[in-house]
């Protein structure tokens, strides 16, 4: 008999949703699937605390063809981004609560649960099935952001496979030149596989120039659908990182560039989701560049980071969502005031923004301090990594000016649309509601933020709420939000335009950012030409396979007996000529 | 329980005689039967009664070690013998089985595409085309293996060409099929003749012990192997040699394509293992450069380009002839790695292969029963109209391109895995491209089926129309059986791996 605590709590929830998919249409069997998407995840977190205990547990090994697999490992590392995925997928199935839609439901579920089994998969094929899994079930969440999200999906969904692939193939070399073991641990980058394997992740989380999925595909996802996707594909992408690649010290500056460069585009960019997804892609910088670092000090500061940034992440685009399902657009350009008529979103959304920024008493205050901090330790070792610290606090700031201010200030206040609409509905305030509370919950001074650290793998030490930390934060944020002032009186004073991006941009160049702002126009540019240049490529590419191999192809002339004869002699000259002279 | 008691033991005595015996003779009878379901039943029975044979003979050969039949009691090499072996008996069993598995498909499949007057002939035909590719891997006897691939190609010729009352292009097919499969079986009779002047005898078993006394033999054998392999290539569809294959397999009767595409490439594979590695030996020079290089080469060249061109198809079955094509690409580089573990590789995916290629092409005669459709565009909708045809077609197809938990993805991984352990890094990466042109080909089909909407007729969407049980029975087997052996239920996996390991130590040489 099976025993149930063998199986991968995520199976649990593939198999809900596999349940949903074959439940039928209609009101009434829509209330039957949102009980299995909130009650799955409950489940699945259930099972997580009985089969945890404070040592690594290994189970569900089966063999298929010879390969041994392990299909459960928990252990403290991924005990946390279990939980974390079971508490998200419950608040997301909240929030969608009052979506009715079959194939949303079901593959959302499919979704985080492929995500929590690859979580726990003690072996790296067992990863790639589950990796694959996620990359096939999510498109369809994208699929029904409408016409325009065809493409991205499609986009999307070739760059993730190809992912997996390489995580395969990887897989493959690194068992070969490690004695055919398969075994998910810290692999490094000694081995071809180890390079293979770190590649395949790097696109999931959105390297710098493998990242582009991310910016496309999320913006033009359904509005649950963004929501949900942005909370598991890159957390689980950063969990193989902080399994296999700790220390690796190209990742210190991999993860510093990905903080810097979004900011620029973030800011310059109009579609609220799109610059949620810039600051999700800088976000990520910070975990990759502390797991470069891998001091016990970074882990803690990484593992306590991707928790909270879940939360607040989820939080900052369900507000932008329930902006977007009452007036139907996330376009900046296009909102603004709506404070007066979504009071309570407009609350959370700032309790969003002041999450991300790190204000102190919000989630983000302790674990981003770790991480730099951290990075701060290390430098005493090589001087070098100073100057990655300073990348780290620009992108800080950074961060404030385009999440913390621009997101908000936006949506909800600036000029008046002159729209009037409801609340959002009580579904998504419930979801919103909950993601905050636990914003301000995992920060707290006297007994908040110790729950974080109850999590983390190493006992930490770090003591947050000092006064120079405090202080200095406090410094950092004013001093954006004093500059944010600034550029608005500028852009304020020609007239009062409506608040397209491009004059705001105009402000920025004043201010000497402009070269940021040039570089930015000119990688557009460049993206726009190489793309042409891209596609005729393909473009010719296909057309001269198809006129070899289509029907009516060279290839595939209905080749008359007679060649084919003349082939079959050819062919017997060949293995003659191998069979006298090749010794 | 032991299964083998309970077959009565003149069965499993004389069962490799019967296996061939019966289904000619009921040939000849089924041809004069008045009546045409009499003929389908007779042919059902003899099919059924074959495949539980084999299944005997198969579980006799693993419990007792192999079995040599004598044919009239005459000892070989002067009599003809009958060889039961770990190579065979599987082939045996998997011939045998997509036998019963077409024959239940053709009862509707055949009233929608032979004339009634034709269909007794048919089923003769059929039934002598089955009993010459079961002679063909049962017998002993060189010159006997001539004789049979004769009687099942000449019979093939003919069903094929019975498709034109569907397809007139199914005429020229099996004209471009009867001088191609001509030209084959001429090559392997004259490799034999070569092979006879060398050694003066027949019996493989003979031959191989005396080629060994010869050390190898001289030039005489050394042609005549040439020959062999090319004219074992041709019979097989391997690469340059496959021109005759796409006709044949897409406008044939829709039952003829589902077993030709899942036992009769598989035959002439078995033989081409069964001359290269015990009547001559891989210890010759020329016989091992042979597989190394030209049938590696061949195969790795046609699993590229059969892909690519599979993937231009306008016509789905052609489609899926391309990619046959593309499959015994796999089956060479897993024969031409000719290590224990990659022939096993190899053998594991002809197993697999005719199993997925029966269900994809039992899908495609449904679709084409039900709404006449081959083409690529036409698919669109079909998961409405035809939700589970349509769902054995995609379980099938990803088994095809190797997801997990399917049949092809068990034999894939332990053909990457033989082909990493050789060294063999540029093999692995060719597998890995091949199946993304396969994801391309098949996904295109998926990608029409599932995201189509179904098209209008007067107005009105079309309606749904599934496929008549019998159809999809069969099917679901197929289907069923797939993903039984990828994620190992019943211990199907294991037994299929076991199966292949069993035949290659027997090909190696490490016991069988």
């Amino acid at each position: 008999m099976i025993d149930i605590f063998q199986i991968n709590p995520g199976l649990w929830m593939i198999l809900a949703g596999l349940i949903c998919a074959l439940v039928p249409k209609g009101d009434t069997f829509a209330l039957v699937r949102k009980v299995f998407i909130i009650g799955a995840p409950i489940f699945a977190g259930v099972m997580i605390t009985q089969i945890y205990t404070s040592q690594e547990v290994l189970a569900g090994q089966i063999t298929i063809g010879g390969l041994e697999l392990t299909t459960l490992r928990i252990d403290n590392l991924s005990m946390v981004w279990g939980y974390l995925f079971c508490l998200i997928a419950v608040i997301n199935g909240i929030y969608g609560f009052h979506e009715k839609c079959r194939i949303t439901d079901s593959s959302a579920l499919i979704y985080a649960g492929a995500a929590i089994a690859g979580v726990f998969s003690g072996d790296l094929l067992t990863l790639f099935l589950f990796w694959e899994l996620t990359a096939i079930s999510s498109v369809f969440l994208i699929w029904k952001g409408g016409k325009r999200a065809y493409a991205a999906g499609i986009r999307y969904l070739a760059l993730h496979v190809l992912s997996g692939v390489l995580l395969l193939a990887g897989a493959i070399f690194y068992a070969h030149s490690n004695g055919g073991d398969y075994s998910f641990n810290a692999i490094g980058t000694d081995t071809l596989g180890g390079w293979l394997i770190l590649f395949a992740i790097g696109i999931k989380c959105g390297f710098p120039f493998l990242h582009m999925w991310m910016q496309d595909a999320y913006p033009k996802a359904s509005i649950t659908g963004t929501v949900i996707l942005s909370a598991f594909t890159t957390k689980m992408a950063i969990y193989a990182l902080a399994r296999g690649y700790v220390g690796v010290d190209i990742l210190i500056y991999i993860g510093a560039i990905m903080t810097c460069f979004p900011v620029f585009f973030a800011l310059i960019e109009n579609d609220l989701r799109r610059v949620l997804a810039f600051s999700l892609n800088n976000q990520l910088g910070f975990m990759v560049c502390g797991i470069g670092i891998g001091t016990e000090l970074a882990l803690n500061g990484v593992v306590g980071q991707v928790f909270v940034h879940v939360i607040f992440k989820s939080l900052l685009f369900m507000s932008i969502g329930a902006v977007m399902y009452r007036v139907g657009t996330a376009k900046a350009s296009e909102l603004g005031g709506l404070f007066r008529s979504m009071p309570i979103t407009a609350v959370f959304c700032l309790i969003g923004a002041g999450s991300i920024a790190a204000f102190p008493l919000l989630a983000a205050f302790v674990t981003k301090a770790m991480i730099i901090s951290a990075v701060i330790y290390e430098a005493a070792y090589n001087p070098g990594l100073y100057v990655i610290a300073a990348m780290l606090l620009f992108a800080s700031a950074g961060v404030m000016e385009h999440s913390g201010i621009k997101v908000p200030y936006f949506t909800f206040f600036s000029h008046d649309s002159g729209r009037r609409v409801k609340e959002a509905p009580w579904n998504m305030l419930v979801a919103m509601g909950l993601a905050a509370l636990l914003c301000i919950v995992l920060a707290f001074p006297w007994g908040g933020y110790q729950i974080l650290y109850s999590l983390m793998p190493y006992e930490p030490n770090y003591q947050p709420y000092t006064v120079d930390h405090v202080v200095f934060q406090l410094q950092l944020l004013f001093a954006a939000i004093s500059a944010f002032c600034v550029l608005k009186k500028f852009k304020l004073y020609p007239a009062e335009k409506r608040g397209e991006i491009l004059d705001f941009d105009w402000t920025y160049r004043k201010l000497g950012l402009g070269i940021m702002q040039w570089i930015g126009a000119m990688w557009t540019r460049l993206s726009v030409q190489t793309k042409r240049l891209r596609e005729r490529a393909i473009e010719s590419a296909g057309r001269r396979l198809f006129q070899v191999f289509s029907p009516a192809g060279a290839m595939s002339e209905s080749a008359p007996s007679g060649l084919a004869a003349v082939l079959t002699a050819a062919m017997l000259i060949i293995v003659l000529i191998f069979v006298y002279f090749i010794r | 329980m032991d299964i083998l008691s309970l077959f009565p033991a003149w069965l499993l005595e004389q069962g490799p005689a019967f296996v061939i015996v019966l289904p000619l003779l009921m040939g000849a009878i089924v041809a004069i039967l008045p009546s045409r379901t009499l003929a389908w039943w007779a042919a059902l029975i003899v099919t059924l009664l074959c495949s539980v044979t084999a299944f005997g003979l198969l579980l006799q050969v693993y419990s007792e070690g192999a079995s040599l039949y004598t044919m009239g009691g005459w000892d070989p090499p002067h009599g003809i013998s009958l060889v039961v072996d770990a190579l065979s008996a599987p082939v045996l069993l998997l011939i045998a089985a997509m036998a019963v598995v077409t024959m239940v498909y053709a009862m509707p499949a055949t009233i929608a595409e032979i004339e009634p007057k034709k269909r007794a002939p048919f089923y003769a035909a059929f039934l002598l085309c089955f009993a010459g590719l079961m002679g063909m891997v049962i017998t002993g006897d060189a010159f006997n293996v001539f004789v049979f691939l004769e009687v099942s190609s000449i019979s093939t010729y003919a069903i094929v060409a019975m498709g034109a009352a569907r397809d007139r292009r199914a005429l020229a097919a099996a004209y471009n099929y009867l001088i191609m499969g001509s030209i084959g079986a001429t090559f392997f009779v004259i490799g034999l003749g070569f092979l006879f002047m060398e050694t003066g005898t027949l019996n493989m078993a003979d031959m191989s012990r005396i080629l060994a006394d010869l050390d190898g033999g001289s030039r005489v054998a050394m042609v005549g192997f040439g020959f062999i392999v090319v004219g074992l290539g041709l019979k097989m569809a391997m690469f340059p040699l496959h021109t005759w294959l796409p006709g044949a397999y897409a406008y044939s009767p829709t039952m003829v394509s589902v077993f030709l595409a899942s036992t009769a490439t598989k035959a002439a594979l078995y033989l081409l293992l069964r001359f290269t590695f015990t009547v001559f030996d891989p210890s010759f020079n020329y016989d091992i450069v042979v597989v190394k290089y030209v049938l590696v080469g061949v195969g790795v060249v046609g699993m590229i380009f059969a892909s690519l061109q599979a993937i231009f198809q306008t016509d789905a079955r052609r489609t899926l002839a391309y990619s046959s094509v593309a499959q015994v690409g796999y089956m060479l580089l897993g024969v031409g790695i000719a290590t224990a573990a990659g022939i096993a590789a190899g053998y594991l995916h002809l197993l697999n292969h005719a199993i997925i290629k029966g269900g994809l092409f039992l899908a495609m005669g449904a679709f084409w029963y039900r709404f006449g459709i081959t083409r690529v565009t036409d698919f669109n909708g079909l998961s409405k109209t035809m939700p589970w045809t349509m769902g054995a077609f995609m379980i099938s197809g990803l088994s095809l391109i190797g997801v997990p938990f399917t049949a092809g993805f068990v034999s894939k991984v332990n053909l990457t895995i033989a082909a990493a352990d050789k060294g063999w890094w540029w093999a692995v990466a060719v597998i890995v491209v091949t199946s993304v042109l396969a994801i391309i080909y098949i996904g295109r089909i998926l990608l029409a089926a599932y995201f189509g909407s179904p098209p209008e007729i007067d107005g009105e969407m079309a309606k749904r129309n599934e496929a008549p049980l019998m159809m999809l029975i069969p099917m679901w087997i197929l289907v069923f059986l797939s993903i039984s052996i990828g994620s190992n239920l019943f211990g199907l996996g294991d037994n299929f791996v076991m199966a292949s390991e069993r035949a290659a130590n027997l090909l190696v040489g490490i016991g069988g």
